[in-house]
């Protein structure tokens, strides 16, 4: 079933035991997005040490796509250099922009490349981004609070 | 059930031939958001830009006279189909824009009757769509006045315990849906009305999800000015209309500013036509107002007590249906009475995009998310519903076809 591209195992299991969900009392930077066409929202704790993501929290409600998403994404750019999550990022967008042309590089997305159908879905793509605008938004303001620190 | 002959009526939208994902048949439980096209709408469109195209009141020649006349006799079917004079059938793009004319209009005059200062009240409910709620803030914004609401009951009904509270000497605006677009819920809307009109306020109605259900009635709802979409009830896009109280559009200030909307016009200044055409700005959507006009033909040649008793019928039967699946919590009332064919409801562990998703692949479409009532939804503490909305075209295989994908739905994740 064609479905089953875009429901893959891995996805359902971030659904369900979403890693980093539960927003950290210490906190670089908090943003809020919301993806208005269906309502769901997000909010998003980075605590940035140095150049170093030391921390990334999240709550919020969505579809599987949108948490299962923000999972894999918390999970890969936390302990990472501002300069690596970049890269995970642009990758990651480049996947989901893909419709369905590409796999995705495994060594750096990880569990993300199981994102890869969603790309064929455009009406999906914007939940499965949800976090990880989130993600860029938050990364860049605490990038600027530590500069005019 | 059916005293309608629901497989006669699919052969007449040429949609139903269309092949879903996997092969599957097309079960439309959409039509909240927009209804499909019988062929001949799109025949009547077809034939205005083939053989009459032309501006409509303007030009001498018999293209002109033609499309004028198709144009005008739209406008008559309209009139007839709300019991209204024709020179209160405003054509608009959308029953959108036939809101934001009327909140505008509000703050184009400082004559009596749409004056708005601060003091002044403006009530709304809960349950409007967007488009009946954010004209109204914005224009409470502009002049000062305040928005105010009526609530919603737990099981989905106006809360109209603070009626007399709400409805006060400050009021000037009551702008209400007639039925909800998320709830299905029908609204006691000659009540209010005449509430409203005791304190002299005047009554808007976004009749959006009745005009195409049952027979509306525009005299007899005692309202002032009634606002709906072409597209939800057969007719194309780009078309929707606005019908005004003939005293009331003589006083109201247009909206929108042009060519066709003026009686005389100097360098400095310039004087309006009267109603509907000083509110009809610029070239209008012709061909859509024509094909509106072949849509309320063939639901006035159906019957619209014919279709609103089926309607009934496949939501009682849908009710029924739904309550049966576990995990499934119906947003909106259980009960039939005043109670239109649009059911939203929300899953156990199910997001109503996931929802959607799967169905989708049954050849089942509805509508997820929130629906543009983003309040409602966080009154009901839900981030969005599924809505499953039905038609003229729907019968009781389509509900099965609902009931069963819903339950492989619940499998497909696991749930249940």
């Amino acid at each position: 079933m064609e479905l089953d591209s875009l429901y893959q195992e891995v996805i359902l299991d971030h659904y369900k035991h979403p890693l980093h969900k539960g927003l950290s009392v210490e906190k670089t930077v908090q943003v809020h997005h919301v993806n208005p066409s269906c309502g769901d929202e997000i909010t998003l704790n980075i605590l940035l040490v140095d150049d170093l993501v030391k921390d990334l929290t999240w709550d919020g409600v969505g579809c599987s796509i949108s948490q299962a998403s923000t999972s894999i994404m918390s999970d890969l750019v936390v302990g990472k250099s501002l300069d690596q999550a970049f890269l995970i990022l642009d990758s990651f967008s480049e996947l989901m922009a893909s419709k369905g042309s590409i796999t995705g590089d495994e060594a750096l997305l990880e569990d993300g490349v199981a994102l890869a159908g969603v790309s064929k879905f455009p009406a999906r793509v914007k939940c499965a981004l949800l976090g990880w605008m989130a993600f860029k938004d938050a990364a860049l303001q605490a990038k600027e609070v530590k500069q005019g620190s | 059930m059916n005293s309608l002959d629901v497989d006669a009526i699919k052969a007449d939208f040429p949609i139903f031939a269309k092949k879903m994902r996997n092969d599957a048949r097309l079960v439309y439980l959409d039509s909240g958001a927009t209804s499909q096209k019988p062929q001949r709408v799109l025949e009547a469109e077809r034939k205005f830009y083939t053989e009459h195209n032309a501006a409509v009141h303007r030009g001498s020649h018999l293209l002109a006279e033609e499309a004028s006349t198709a144009y005008e006799g739209a406008r008559e079917i309209v009139a007839t189909f709300i019991g209204a004079s024709v020179d209160e059938v405003i054509f608009t793009k959308s029953a959108t824009e036939s809101l934001n004319l009327v909140a505008y209009s509000f703050s184009n005059t400082n004559r009596s009757s749409f004056a708005l200062s601060a003091g002044d009240e403006i009530l709304v409910s809960e349950m409007e769509h967007h488009a009946n709620l954010i004209p109204w803030q914005q224009l409470a914004k502009r002049t000062g006045a305040t928005l105010k609401w009526f609530g919603t009951t737990p099981d989905g009904r106006l809360d109209l315990s603070q009626i007399d509270s709400l409805i006060s000497e400050r009021t000037k605006i009551v702008a209400i849906t007639h039925q909800s677009n998320v709830l299905g819920t029908i609204n006691p809307v000659t009540l209010i009305a005449e509430k409203a009109h005791a304190v002299g306020a005047i009554v808007v109605l976004d009749s959006c999800q009745s005009a195409p259900h049952f027979a509306i009635d525009v005299n007899s709802l005692r309202v002032d000015f009634v606002a709906f979409s072409g597209h939800k009830m057969l007719g194309p896009t780009g078309i929707g209309v606005l019908w005004g109280r003939a005293a009331l559009l003589a006083e109201m200030e247009p909206f929108l500013y042009g060519g066709s909307m003026i009686e005389t016009v100097t360098m400095e200044s310039a004087t309006w036509a009267p109603a509907p055409r000083k509110f009809e700005a610029g070239v209008p959507n012709m061909a859509q107002a024509v094909g509106l006009g072949a849509a309320i033909d063939y639901l006035s040649a159906i019957g619209m007590e014919k279709i609103h008793a089926h309607e009934v019928a496949l939501t009682e039967y849908a009710l029924k249906g739904l309550q049966s699946i576990k995990g499934l919590q119906i947003i909106g009332p259980l009960d039939i009475a005043d109670r239109g064919g649009v059911i939203s409801f929300a899953l156990d562990q199910i997001h109503p995009h996931d929802a959607g998703q799967v169905l989708d692949q049954y050849g089942i479409a509805v509508r997820t998310g929130h629906h543009c009532a983003w309040p409602l939804m966080r009154k009901f503490g839900v981030a969005g519903t599924t809505r499953a909305s039905f038609y003229l075209y729907n019968d009781l295989a389509d509900i099965d076809a609902l009931v069963d994908g819903i339950t492989a739905t619940q499998k497909y994740f696991k749930v249940s």
